[in-house]
Formats: structure tokens, C-alpha cells, sequence
């Protein structure tokens, strides 16, 4: 299938996109590598009169060091992070995260706004930033908001972006050495979407702990009292099901174990690619 | 092998690919590549439902014009495929449905614009009044009564029932172990990376309809075009450009050919249509799906005694031309048996009609399902019998000895020793090491199995098995021509069409074996009515057998021609003399095949007086000593890891030891089967076309129908046994398709005995997490109640 037709403007800078959306007809979405948006235009699935096209936005295709964390422009691609084109945040995680998201020729396109934007629950960055703690700077003209990635998400591919804003960057807090972190996600193949996955940071320089579970057909949830889930006080069982109660039971025991799998990860220091 | 044969171009040489370089660099042409001048572009309306009534089509007024229904298509008969059988219910497929649609997909109005999202935007206009009727989803329930009828003259949902009994209740009478199984299999789309597409125009010079077509068989199109636009074949041109793959999903008349076609010479104009992936996934999920109640008898000692099996395939919606409907489950009656000997035999089958695509033969075609029914089933019976799989099939495989064997089927096994390949295979996996690691049990708790599969695949079968079908297509002697160009190269014209098999290179070893010519030197022109003798093309393993038979008959006639005018010039016997090396030695001196050429066509006062006047281009027509097939076969073991928290499967090595007769070229056969085992490999574990009860596919990008990927497919190992077979010239056997019959058989039996000690069988194709998942459930309910 073939797109239906819409008008096309490349922005410059993310405030130029800002404005751009704003005069276009109602619908216009941003789109920068078009890994998603563009198969939804080719089913007609997504049928936007205009695109303002942000992957060649100045200001939203660097990474900026601002001491506590980076700032990662929305434009940067999954393969700059992979590839350290541009600064990890982490002590790899970011990387790491990046190299197993679809396959290298999304990742070439596939950018990190997009993708949040996107808000596909099953998404990669969707859940590892948000475990991560990460925001998004949202531009509106020349005004900035900044929203917790905790708050960015509405719902399924639903997010408080109003028509007319732009996820401009991301803003990551840098992690120590001293920090953990696992990652588990269960695929059907290599490069797939995620059927189920979960998260685990552990920072005590920051005193944070986190653990998230993702993949969930809704945004990701961050789990009540991790503290007492990682010294074995709550079954697994009973926290998957009181996180997200709607799985199915094929979907509840792929959720456990990719709980379980990411608390061994962080918990034993293994290498956080180590998984299906 | 020899040395000598080591470094000929011959055959048994590993020739790279002559076709290597269009393809590799991207220069190929494709359906898509062909732009004609004031081209139009075609979208299909498509059946949103899988059952319906149409009350009205509705053009838009603004496009009226650039709309087409059945009624516009005069004299358009639809695509009927009969088959001789008895009891054969006959189906009409219409070329644009306009009373009924029998499945989602099913094309209803063709719609033209400048461009493919032009037309797509005018067929969104279409309106479309249907009336939903219930749909026949579930092939086991399409006989129930009260089902709706697919086809409302037919008395049931069936488009054929066949039955066979030998010798079943005499040889069931003390059989120690009686096994019953259940298996499915499950509905497939076969995604070739190039989908379908057709490209037709008027030419008024020869004035004849040309059309482009990504087919597999351009006669067969040709045949079918002519019957269904009821004009003669003169008036009509099929070519074949470079097809992307085909599998058995391009061996079809389609309905969007006969459109094209009719739109073309109606308007004057090129008209084009290319099939997008989500026609292809929602309207053409075609193949594979069956259903099968098997019943093994056997002795104490693990001696098969009879097999039993009811066997239901889920035919789609009509009768695909030229294979028909019935070609599936009556395949499955006669190859069930499969490489083993037993006394006792019954077999019924039906053939069912659904609210689903019409069923094509795939890559394979029944034996995937049939291959997974009965070795898994022979397994099962392994542990009745507490023997090893290794054990109960060297009991029954046929042996050497009896070669060549008629099974119980009737089937003529021409050569091979099956039990050798049994053992190879088996020596190839270091059992020991296996079994010893099983016990041991893995770190990460995964569990760890293997399993065995063994087939034979029948190839290059021809008019004494075709014929029986009654089917619009029966081979009969396969014809090449082979034609001298003046400076000595060769032009070789093949009914066959290439389309990932490497015939440009095979073809060429051939004619390069028999005259000596450089295949660099050797040109293939295949894929065109107007420029190859008649044939019904390339499918069920046999253009290594039948193109290559008739290419070297050809040569062989060249052959005693050329020798012929060199013995004149040389002054010997033409008897003595050898071709190689692009000459013609005899004793005493030789000559260039070029100056042979120079001399025929250039230079004919030095030719001798009693010289051939048919010249240096031939046409011979070749069939095999008994046209029954050449019967490859192999042996597969997969060794998995089945985590048993996740339901997944790791394939963590997988071999493969087979006999394809002489090989002509042995890497392409090992490509062949490298790309034959990673469908089975998709069979077994990804591919699966589910439908809602109402007949809706679930799946419409390939985000939702999973093909392996380049991770999910191991290092295989191949190994090559040769026996010739008697009946080929070379003594090469079809080999096309074995790679993707056994992968499902020995996956499921190595998940099987990795599962062994948690109760836990697979029944059902394929062994998604899901599935093992809930069956990990059951048994875990089962041994709680137990408990």
C-alpha cells in the first residue's frame, strides 16, 4: 500500500518544528527516522495531512553533557547510541539497550524521541528510560517543558504531547560506577518486539532503586516497594499480577520470569545482554 | 570424486553462480523494475469479509471510468482447476467476485490510476454493500452438519475424500503396541522476498497481448490466460523476468493475471500491479495447513505392523489452477508411508473447503505435515516400546538391498541406502555426548533434546503420476533447445523458469559436460513463451532431473553434429572425436568449437556435401527411463534447548545428511537446502496464520507473522551421499524441496525428548511459547491432581 497524500516541511530546529505544527492542518505529526510512523503510512493506518520532518533539526541531533546528566537531542539514533557516537550516560547501559532494538537498519533511522513519541508500550527506550529515571525537554515555540518519562505516557502509543510540541531531547541522569542495572526482555525472535520485559536500577550513591515492568500492552509500571521484591519478601507471582492485573496467563509467566531474570541481573553483576 | 572432475566446469563442479552478477549487484529486473511508457498502476478492492453475499459494488461517480467489476470484464470466464478424480467437487474461481466472496482478500473491483496511491485512494472510494454470512474457519468442523456451505450446490464442504485400505486388518492382528496421535499443522503464508506482480500490454506490432508476470510457469500462465480471455495462445506472450523466489506461491493462474491482461488489451495501455506485503499476508496465507488422527500398530520388537490415519487439509476457499485442490491431501494418502516398509495401510483423507485462500503446494507441499505426523508419531511409539528412535527406524526403513522398492503406495524407490543415512546422521551427532549432557543437566535449567527425522522426497515425477490427478497441467517429455552462435558460445532455451535455483549456472554445467564449452560461454534464455519450447515449468524438484535431461539430450545431438563436420575437416572418424575445452580433438589434430561454428554458418562451402541441413541448433524432448521420480531423501537431527519457564526453543545444532544422486552443482545444493531448512525451520517454530471465527487473518505485516531470521537459522551441517539414480541422465534426483520437509519432524522430536521427563508432548505446529507454555500448565495440573 501507498500512503495517502500530505504535505512535507523539514524543520531546522525544534522550536521550527514547533511552529510548523502549529500552522499545519489538523493531524500534522512530527516524524524523524519513520520507523514506525512511516509502515503506519503505508497501511493508511496513519493518515496525517502534513509531516514536519525533525531528523535533520540542528538542535535535536546532538547529545550535550550538563555535568549531572546528558542531554540526548531527540533526533539521535538508536545507532549513535550503540555505535557511542554519542556519550552514554551509563556505564553502558544505554548501549547495550540500543544494540538489541530491532535491527541495525531501524536503528540507523529509528530515533530516541521517535521512539518515546511513538509510546509503543513494547518499545525499548519507552521502559529503559523511564526506569532510568529519564525526562523529556519539550519544545513549544521557543518555550521548554520538561515532563518525567513517569508522566509522558498516557496510555498505549498515547503520551501528553499536544499537537503542537516536540519532544526536543532527553534528558539522562548519569550513573556511577557503583550503580546496577538489568534489562530482560522475552522475544519471539531476535529483533522483535518485546512480549514482555523489566528493569532494575539499583544506585546507592543516588539512594535510588527501581524495577520496572514493561511491556505490558500499557505504559510501563514502576513496582511499589522494590526493596522488599529484591530481598525475596514478595513473591513474583503476586507482584506481576498486582502491577498488571490484565495479562493474560501465557503473558503473566513471560512477565515473571523476565522480572526474575532482570533481578538476577542486576543482583549478580552478570553482562545485562545475557537473555533470550 | 576425481581430480579431474574436481576442476571441470562439468558436472559435480562447484561453478559459482553465473547469475551472481546481476543479482549481487542489484542489476537484476524484477516485476517492480519494469516501467513502460503511460503505464497505469492497478489497486485491488479487496473482500474485507471472509464470507459474504455482495448486494452492490459501488463506483464512485467522480472515477466511474477508472473502475472495473465483473461485469465490466466481458467475456472473462473465471479460473475453474477440476480434477480427474472421482467424487471431485468443481469450484469456479471468479476473476473479480460478483456474487459471492469465499475469503478475505478475494479481489472484487479493479481500480487504475497514474499512480498506486492514486488507485488505492479511488478503491477507499468503492463502496461496498455485502451481506456477512457465517464463515467455515475450523477445517475439522467444515464437515459438521449445518455448517454453512462455501459453495451452496455442493452437498458438504468438501472438495474431495479419498480413501485407501491395504491389507490394514490382517496386518493389525497382534500388534503389541497400538500409538494414537493427534497433530495440526498450521496455515502459512510462504513469503517469497519478491511478492506476485504483473506488468500487461498490447503490442501492436505483433499484435499480442505481453504479459510480465512473476510466475514459475509461463506456459501454464499462457494456457490458463488463453482459456479464461478466451482468445488464442498466438495472441498472448508470458514472460518471466527475474523472479524473487517462489516456492510454489508463483506455480498459479491468478485472477489479478487474467485483470491485467483483459485491462490491457481493453485499454490500450500498460497496465501494472504489484502484490504489497499485505495482500500477500491477509489475502494469500495458502499452504500447509493440516489436521491428522494417525494410528501406528506395531510388534514387541518395534517392527512397524499397519498405519492408520484420518487426514484433513484445509483446502481454502476454490480450486487453484493448475494444481487444483485436491493435490495436497491426496499427496498426503500416497506419501504417508513415507521411507519405511510395513504390511498394513489405510488412509483417508479430505480435502475441505473453506472461507480461506485456496491452498497452494508449498516448497515440500504435503510432506512437511506428513514428515511431522509420522516421525513424531514414530517416536512416540519408541518410548511405548522403550526402544530408541535411532532403533525403531533402522527397523523399518527400507533397505539396499530391495532397490529399487515399491512401498505399500505403489511408489518405485529408484536408489539409495536410507539406513546408512540414518546411521551418518546419527554418527554426526555424537549421541553419546548428547545423552551424557542431558543427564548432567544445563547450568541455566534449560533442557536439552534430540531428535531424528527421515523422508524421502519424489522428484521429477512425470505423466504416469500427473496423469492419474486428471489435472490441467500434466508433464509430458521436457524440451531444450541448444543452439551454436557463430564464434563457438552456446544458447540454451528452457520452457523451465529460474528463480533462485541457479539454473543459468546447472543448465550450463550440463550443456559445459556433454560439449565442452566454457559455461562463461553459455547463455540460458528461460521464462518466455516466445522464446523456449513449451513446458509446464519449474516446480515439485525437477528441473535438475527434466531440464537437465533434455539440455543434455540436446547437446548430445549437437554434439554428434559438430563431431561430425570436425571429423570431415580433421580427417577422422567423427566417432573418435572428443569435445573439451571449447575444442574438438581427434586424433591427429583438432579444431576450435568456434571455427566449427564460423564454418556452419559463415563459411558453408567448407562443410562436408552429406553434412546435417538441421544445422546447429536442436530441440530435443527427454523423459526419465520410467517417469515414477527420482526419490532423494535425507536424514535431519536437531539437538534443542527448551527453557521451561519461557516455552522457548534454542536450536542449538542441526544436521543434515542427504542423497541427492549425483549433484551437478553441490553448492548450489547445499544453498537449496540451507534455504529449504530455514522454512522448516519457520514451519516448525514462527510461521502461523491465525483467523478469527469470523474468517479475519490476524496478521497483516510480518511484525505479526514471524519468519526466522538470520539468528533464528543455525550453522547447518551438511553431509552429501551420491547414490546415482538409475532412472536420471547423470544420475542426479530432484532436490529442491527436501530442506524444508524434515526440520518440523526433528525439532518436534528433540523438544519432545527434551520435555520427556515434564510429560509434556507437542502436538501441533508450530511450538510457539505460547503453546508450550500452556502445556507445561496442563501437565502441571495433571501431575497436582496426581498428586
Amino acid at each position: 500500500m501507498k500512503p495517502v497524500r500530505f504535505e512535507y516541511a523539514p524543520a531546522a530546529t525544534a522550536a521550527a518544528a514547533s511552529v510548523l505544527l502549529a500552522r499545519a492542518a489538523d493531524g500534522a505529526k512530527t516524524i524523524a527516522g519513520g520507523q514506525s510512523l512511516g509502515p503506519m503510512l503505508n497501511l493508511r493506518l496513519a493518515r496525517p495531512p502534513a509531516l514536519v520532518d525533525v531528523s535533520q533539526a540542528t538542535d535535536m541531533r546532538t547529545a550535550r553533557d550538563e555535568g549531572d546528566a546528558i542531554l540526548y537531542g531527540g533526533a539521535v539514533t538508536h545507532a549513535e547510541i550503540e555505535d557511542g557516537d554519542v556519550p552514554d550516560a551509563t556505564p553502558g547501559w544505554l548501549a547495550s539497550a540500543a544494540r538489541r532494538i530491532a535491527y541495525r537498519a531501524v536503528r540507523n533511522r529509528g530515533t530516541i524521541a521517535g521512539s518515546l513519541a511513538h509510546a509503543d508500550p513494547a518499545a525499548d527506550w519507552v521502559n529503559v528510560l523511564t526506569a532510568l529515571g529519564g525526562h523529556v525537554v519539550i519544545a513549544r515555540g521557543s518555550t521548554l517543558r520538561t515532563v518525567a518519562l513517569t508522566d509522558f505516557f498516557t496510555g498505549p502509543f498515547a503520551t501528553v504531547l499536544e499537537h503542537d510540541e516536540v519532544v526536543a531531547g532527553v534528558r539522562v541522569l548519569k550513573r556511577g560506577a557503583t550503580a546496577r542495572w538489568g534489562y530482560w526482555k522475552f522475544c519471539l525472535k531476535a529483533g522483535d518486539f518485546a512480549k514482555a520485559s523489566a528493569a532494575v536500577l539499583l544506585d546507592p550513591d543516588r539512594k535510588e532503586t527501581r524495577i520496572l515492568l514493561g511491556a505490558i500492552e500499557q505504559p510501563p509500571v514502576l513496582l511499589t516497594d522494590p526493596s522488599a521484591i529484591l530481598e525475596g519478601r514478595r513473591s513474583l507471582a503476586d507482584v506481576v499480577r498486582q502491577a498488571a492485573p490484565h495479562l493474560s496467563d501465557e503473558s503473566r509467566t513471560l512477565h515473571i520470569a523476565a522480572l526474575r531474570r532482570a533481578i538476577v541481573l542486576a543482583t549478580s553483576g552478570a553482562m545485562p545482554e545475557v537473555g533470550s | 570424486m576425481s581430480e579431474a572432475k574436481a576442476t571441470s566446469e562439468g558436472v559435480g563442479s562447484s561453478v559459482l553462480r553465473l547469475e551472481d552478477n546481476r543479482y549481487l549487484r542489484g542489476r537484476g529486473r524484477f516485476i517492480a523494475d519494469i516501467r513502460l511508457p503511460a503505464m497505469l498502476d492497478v489497486a485491488f478492492v479487496r473482500s474485507p469479509l471472509a464470507h459474504a453475499r455482495i448486494r452492490s459494488i459501488g463506483k464512485p461517480p467522480a472515477h466511474e471510468s477508472s473502475v472495473f467489476v465483473m461485469a465490466d470484464l466481458e467475456g472473462v470466464q473465471g479460473i475453474r482447476a477440476d480434477s480427474g478424480l472421482p467424487g471431485f467437487r468443481s469450484s469456479v474461481q471468479p476473476v473479480l467476485a460478483s456474487e459471492k466472496v469465499r475469503h478475505v482478500g478475494e479481489p472484487l473491483a479493479a481500480c487504475i490510476a497514474e499512480t498506486r496511491a492514486e488507485a488505492e485512494d479511488i478503491a477507499e472510494m468503492v463502496s461496498l454493500d455485502l451481506d456477512e454470512l457465517p464463515a467455515v474457519v475450523e477445517m475439522t468442523r467444515a464437515r459438521d452438519p449445518g455448517m454453512p456451505l462455501v459453495h451452496e450446490h455442493w452437498s458438504e464442504n468438501v472438495f474431495l475424500e479419498t480413501s485407501v485400505d491395504t491389507n490394514f486388518d490382517a496386518a493389525v492382528q497382534g500388534a503389541a503396541v497400538v500409538v494414537k496421535r493427534t497433530f495440526r499443522t498450521a496455515r502459512q503464508s510462504m513469503a517469497p522476498m519478491e511478492g506476485r506482480g504483473v506488468v500487461a500490454y498490447w503490442d501492436n506490432v505483433a499484435e499480442q497481448l505481453v504479459v510480465y508476470t512473476s510466475t514459475q510457469m509461463p506456459h501454464i500462465v499462457r494456457n490458463g490466460l488463453a482459456e479464461c480471455l478466451g482468445v488464442d495462445q498466438g495472441m498472448i506472450r508470458v514472460i518471466a523476468p527475474d523472479v524473487g523466489g517462489g516456492f510454489g506461491y508463483k506455480g498459479i493462474l491468478l485472477s489479478e493475471e487474467v485483470c491485467l491482461a483483459y485491462l490491457a488489451m481493453k485499454l490500450k495501455r500498460p497496465m501494472r500491479w504489484i502484490e504489497d506485503r499485505r495482500e500477500h499476508l491477509t489475502g494469500n496465507a495458502n499452504c500447509r495447513e493440516h489436521h491428522y488422527e494417525i494410528t501406528g500398530y506395531a510388534a514387541a520388537d518395534g517392527t512397524l505392523l499397519a498405519i492408520d490415519c484420518d487426514a484433513i487439509v484445509d483446502s481454502g476457499a476454490y480450486s487453484a489452477y493448475p494444481f487444483s485442490a485436491c493435490l495436497e491431501a491426496a499427496q498426503v494418502a500416497s506419501i504417508l508411508p513415507g521411507p519405511y516398509q510395513f504390511p498394513g495401510y489405510r488412509c483417508r483423507t479430505w480435502s475441505v473447503c473453506t472461507n480461506k485462500p485456496p491452498i497452494l503446494p508449498f516448497r515440500g507441499v504435503a510432506r512437511t505435515g506428513v514428515c511431522f505426523a509420522l516421525e513424531v508419531l514414530l517416536d512416540a511409539m519408541a518410548r511405548e516400546l522403550k526402544i530408541s528412535p535411532h532403533e525403531i527406524r533402522r527397523r523399518n526403513l527400507v533397505r539396499p538391498d530391495q532397490m529399487p522398492f515399491v512401498n505399500i503406495t505403489k511408489k518405485i524407490f529408484d536408489s539409495g541406502d536410507y539406513v546408512e543415512c540414518l546411521e551418518r546422521t546419527v554418527a554426526a551427532l555424537d549421541l553419546p555426548a548428547i545423552r551424557a549432557r542431558q543427564a548432567a543437566g544445563e547450568a541455566d535449567g534449560r533442557k536439552i533434546g534430540v531428535g531424528l527425522a527421515i523422508f524421502c522426497e519424489q522428484g521429477a515425477h512425470g505423466t504416469s503420476v500427473y496423469s492419474g490427478w486428471g489435472i490441467p497441467m500434466v508433464p509430458g517429455f521436457e524440451q531444450a533447445t541448444a543452439r551454436l552462435t557463430p564464434d563457438g558460445g552456446l544458447e540454451l532455451r528452457v520452457g523451465v523458469q529460474s528463480h533462485g535455483q541457479s539454473l543459468e549456472t546447472t543448465l550450463a554445467q550440463i550443456a559445459n559436460e556433454v560439449l565442452g564449452i566454457a559455461p562463461q560461454r553459455i547463455k540460458v534464455v528461460h521464462g518466455d513463451t516466445a522464446l523456449t519450447p513449451y513446458s509446464t515449468g519449474t516446480w515439485g524438484s525437477r528441473c535438475a532431473v527434466m531440464a537437465g535431461g533434455a539440455v543434455a539430450a540436446a547437446c548430445d545431438v549437437l554434439s554428434s553434429r559438430l563431431r561430425k563436420i570436425a571429423g570431415h575437416l580433421l580427417q577422422v572418424d567423427p566417432e573418435t572425436i572428443v569435445l573439451a575445452d571449447g575444442m574438438a580433438r581427434g586424433a591427429g589434430g583438432e579444431l576450435s568449437i568456434r571455427d566449427i561454428g564460423n564454418i556452419w554458418y559463415r563459411r558453408p562451402q567448407d562443410l562436408p556435401a552429406d553434412v546435417d541441413p538441421a544445422g546447429l541448433e536442436v530441440t530435443q524432448g527427454y523423459k526419465t527411463q520410467r517417469d515414477t521420480g527420482t526419490f532423494s531423501y535425507a536424514c535431519h537431527a536437531a539437538v534443542v534447548a527448551v527453557d521451561p519457564e519461557l516455552g522457548s526453543i534454542e536450536i542449538l545444532d542441526y544436521k543434515i545428511v542427504e542423497d541427492g544422486g549425483v549433484l551437478i552443482n553441490p553448492m548450489v545444493v547445499d544453498g537449496q537446502i540451507y534455504g529449504g531448512a530455514a522454512q522448516g525451520i519457520g514451519t516448525a517454530l514462527f510461521e502461523e496464520m491465525r483467523y478469527d471465527e469470523s474468517g479475519q487473518p490476524m496478521a497483516a505485516t510480518f511484525a505479526d507473522y514471524h519468519l526466522p531470521g538470520a539468528c533464528e537459522v543455525p550453522a547447518i551441517s551438511i553431509e552429501h551421499m551420491e547414490f546415482p539414480s538409475p532412472l536420471s541422465r547423470f544420475g542426479q534426483k530432484g532436490i529442491g524441496e527436501g530442506g524444508a520437509i524434515g526440520p518440523p519432524a526433528a525439532i518436534a522430536n528433540a523438544v519432545n525428548d527434551a520435555l520427556t521427563p515434564l510429560g509434556v508432548e507437542v502436538d501441533t505446529l508450530p511450538m510457539t511459547p505460547g503453546r508450550l507454555l500452556a502445556k507445561f500448565a496442563l501437565a502441571r495440573d495433571k501431575s497436582e491432581q496426581l498428586a
